[in-house]
């Protein structure tokens, strides 16, 4: 029995932490709508500046203190990114602000590796809390239990500061109706920066408090995020209660699942997600989105992409010097080419569900590296030929995303995305974890084409057919009835529905084109590399397709081709360099900071025309 | 074909404790243009959603050419033959007005899963058929998501109309609409009622446009039906009187 009785204390103490993140997340983004996905970045921050704050003191005021210091300090550290970049985003589209914080994320990265070095570091040890005390007849850590007491008291606090506080008011009431509190006269400004402070706060208290348990180190900050996700979106976004509940609730599965199915936690964890997302699309406590009504700013987003196919001559010019280069025989351009325009190819099948689709995916590269692996695996395990695999590859990516898809178009918008996000996570996992059949963290290596492929220039001029062919193909069925009915039901699923379109039917199918084509894409990439690694299914690849298609424009028909070439050339180019995260976030910031309307408008100034025209209309 | 088209029993629904509709039956016939009217927050909005699956009722039966349509969801009821215009216009803000009507034509042609046809080169005929009718032609060229109010609602009639429906539900059809073209859209529907026989429920504020073209005229009243019949009946309606010059005239 104890045994039971102490992974059920731990996984009460692990959901301390994971529901003060959470919170901090679910704060934020009820009131800002902001997506803030380096929150995993400052808990990782709370961590670092925990672990320097405390260092080996063995007093425990210098402890608590510490820690309380290093949430305060975290808590600044976003008021200067709310301030400096936050605050110019709140009216441009979710995406632009979404990878405005991937950006955050690189730079903290990097800055966190500048100033602490990339060795792990080793938690202190809370004074007074270093032994167990025996409860339910069993032995539990005593800070454990500490952890255990401390999230009902940060409950409560929020509670009080949002229910007894004038500011705790006016959030709550900017969190319902944010132009009507502007319209009282409140300082919106202020109120943001307060909450953004206040969740990176909460984001910095979870990092710092885990450093007895978990230390600190450069994976944090993508290690935890998936979780978190997860917690507020099974809690319901911008509900503190449905946080807590929904962070017992996953780390309890994490406990127990660990004592009777090691390998299989994970999957629990999704499982359960899945089971009360199905129930309840908008998680335990959150309300649904309103039926429609979308706010101007989100109709901005105007697609143009379908009416016409623009740019034909374009088009041909492109695939002619494309054809053209092997002749020069320059063995890195061919390599480089390759790479871009596989990329290109996977931005273009993210592209089809996020533009005419309106399906914001976090978690592409699900299909990509899932295409990826699922070549590697057949070579290594069974030999199997290219002819056969560039079709078993898509293949078995289109079998994950009809299952994955399935639940996903039952949500919409942010819930939309962070389960997409949260099944790549899965999927990532599973990889790295299951050493003896991927080989984890090594990768599979020697996955080379076989038959007339082997010569590069051969599979090069494949690699350009079939990625030509395919984007033909997507064009044309976002031409066909099907497209039109998948931007209808992007437009209005109210009409949709009222005019008989089956919305879920219809961004299930798109949705598993896309996972087939993307698992196309992937399969040749392997190919291309000849090894794969679990850093192709992980978060950052996701990330990269939507910032090509940021760079190219996300309702452009040719943004997926200029974007993913132009951001495959720029990482080429930067990784050469120490710090190139730090470089590339501050790039990505300042892209969005100085374009807030993308950069496609440099590209085809009829999608701005058409813009302006739809502001006026407001 | 003569007959009920639409028949409501017993249907209720409240949120979170108030009863937005309270126990109300009609029903309406083919050939019949019916005006539901009522304050603001009477429960016309809810009412609609209920017929039209957009809301699930707690108690009570909906059924549609003798379908029980409670449980079903908007795209199944649609097949029954139901057109609906929103209070909130809802179209298809990326498409053009053609390509709005185009879309559900093709989708009543069963066509919406076809990969690689040309969609400009579907049932354009029709589409501009539709758009004559509802006298909106010169503007098929335009997105939606630019278009004025008043030309929306009008996107929206032909919408609804291109399955043949044979019951309209419109929730104010004329919001935003110009005194003139009110007059005319009233006409227009008063019109396809009579001539394709079918059955048609409306909402409005505009009491002109209730008295001078609805066939009969139901009252709600903080959800409840308080008073049905003929214009004339209603008009002298000592409940009906109190509530629209009483304190709630809207």
């Amino acid at each position: 029995m104890s045994i039971y009785a102490v992974q059920f204390l731990i996984g009460l103490s692990d959901a301390s932490v994971l529901f003060l993140t959470a919170s901090g997340l679910s704060i934020i983004f009820g009131v800002s709508r902001i997506v803030n996905f380096s929150h995993g970045s400052f808990y990782m921050l709370g961590a670092y500046i925990g672990y320097s704050l405390i260092g080996d003191s063995d007093n425990p005021l210098i402890f608590w203190g510490g820690l309380f210091l290093a949430a305060v300090v975290t808590g600044l550290v976003g008021v200067l990114v709310e301030i400096v970049l936050l605050r110019r985003l709140y009216h441009v589209p979710e995406l632009f602000q979404l990878i405005a914080t991937f950006g955050v994320i690189l730079v903290i990265q990097d800055l966190t590796f500048m100033i602490w070095g990339a060795e792990d570091l080793l938690g202190p040890r809370a004074p007074g809390l270093t032994g167990s005390i025996e409860l339910l007849g069993a032995l539990v850590p005593s800070y454990d239990i500490a952890l255990i007491v401390l999230s009902p008291l940060v409950l409560v606090g929020i509670w009080l500061l949002f229910y007894k506080t004038r500011w705790g008011a006016l959030v709550r009431a900017a969190t319902e109706d944010r132009e009507m509190v502007a319209a009282l006269g409140v300082n919106q400004n202020l109120l943001f920066t307060g909450v953004f402070f206040l969740g990176c706060f909460l984001a910095g208290l979870g990092g710092a408090a885990q450093l007895p348990k978990g230390g600190a180190n450069l994976l944090m900050d993508f290690g935890i995020i998936a979780e978190v996700f997860v917690v507020v979106v099974v809690g319901g976004m911008g509900s503190i209660w449905g946080a807590y509940i929904a962070a017992i609730i996953i780390s309890e599965l994490n406990a127990f699942g660990i004592l009777f199915l090691p390998e299989s936690s994970l999957v629990m964890m999704f499982l359960a997600m899945a089971v009360i997302l199905i129930a309840r699309p908008w998680g335990l406590f959150g309300k649904s989105e309103s039926m429609e009504h979308k706010p101007p700013s989100e109709r901005e987003d105007l697609t143009i992409s379908g009416r016409k196919l623009p740019w034909n001559w374009g088009w041909l010019l492109l695939i002619a010097v494309l054809l053209v280069i092997p002749w020069f025989q320059i063995d890195f351009v061919m390599t480089l080419v390759i790479e871009m325009v596989l990329l290109s190819f996977f931005a273009a099948t993210l592209h089809f569900i996020m533009g005419p689709g309106g399906m914001v995916s976090f978690g592409h590269a699900l299909f990509f590296g899932g295409g990826s692996y699922a070549v590697a695996l057949f070579v290594n395990y069974l030999q199997l030929p290219m002819s056969v695999l560039l079709i078993a590859g898509p293949a078995v990516t289109m079998v994950f995303a009809l299952l994955v898809g399935w639940f996903c178009v039952r949500l919409s918008g942010v819930y939309f995305a962070m389960l997409t996000l949260a099944f790549a996570q899965l999927a990532w996992s599973v990889v790295f974890q299951w050493d003896s059949v991927t080989g984890g963290d090594d990768g599979i290596i020697g996955v080379w084409p076989t038959g007339p492929a082997e010569d590069k220039i051969v599979f090069y001029y494949l690699v350009i057919t079939l990625t030509s062919l395919s984007l033909y193909v997507i064009r044309r069925v976002i031409s066909s009835p099907f497209g039109f009915a998948l931007r209808a039901c992007r437009d209005s699923s109210l009409r949709s529905r009222a005019i008989g379109i089956d919305v879920r039917k219809i961004q299930w199918i798109a949705f598993t084109i896309s996972g087939f084509m993307a698992g196309l894409a992937g399969s040749l990439y392997v190919y291309s590399k000849g090894s794969i690694f679990p850093t192709e299914m992980a978060i950052p690849r996701s990330f990269d397709a939507l910032i090509m298609l940021l760079l190219g424009g996300v309702q452009s028909p040719v943004g997926p081709i200029i974007g993913g070439s132009v951001y495959t050339f720029l990482i080429d180019y930067i990784t050469r360099f120490d710090y190139w995260r730090l470089l590339l976030g501050i790039m990505i910031m300042l892209l969005i900071v100085l374009f807030p309307r993308g950069i496609s408008g440099i590209f085809s100034s009829g999608i701005i025309q058409r813009i302006k025209l739809l502001g006026q209309s407001e | 074909m003569m007959g009920e088209l639409l028949e409501v029993k017993h249907l209720s629904k409240s949120f979170a404790g108030i009863q937005a509709v309270n126990d109300i039956s009609f029903s309406i016939n083919r050939g019949e243009l019916v005006s539901l009217i009522g304050p603001n927050g009477a429960g016309k909005s809810t009412c609609f959603n209920m017929l039209n699956g957009q809301i699930k009722p707690d108690k009570g039966s909906v059924r549609i050419n003798g379908r029980e349509t409670v449980g079903m969801s908007p795209d199944k009821i649609w097949k029954l033959g139901v057109g609906r215009t929103f209070q909130i216009t809802a179209t298809f803000y990326s498409m053009t007005v053609l390509e709005n009507v185009r879309i559900a034509l093709i989708n009543d042609a069963q066509k919406l899963y076809s990969f690689f046809a040309r969609t400009e080169k579907l049932y354009h005929e029709e589409a501009m058929n539709l758009l004559e009718q509802v006298g909106i032609v010169d503007q098929r060229d335009r997105l939606c998501g630019i278009l004025a109010y008043g030309d929306l609602k009008r996107v929206e009639l032909a919408v609804a109309l291109a399955n043949n429906p044979g019951l309209l539900l419109m929730d104010e059809p004329t919001a935003g609409m110009s005194p003139k073209e009110r007059v005319a859209l009233m006409a227009l529907t008063h019109e396809i009622v009579k001539t394709k026989n079918i059955a048609a429920l409306f909402t409005e504020h505009d009491m002109d446009v209730v008295f001078n073209h609805a066939s009969r005229i139901m009252v709600l009243a903080r959800g409840s039906l308080i008073a049905s019949g003929m214009p004339d009946e209603i008009k002298n309606n000592q409940m009906v009187q109190e509530i629209y010059l009483g304190a709630s005239f809207t």
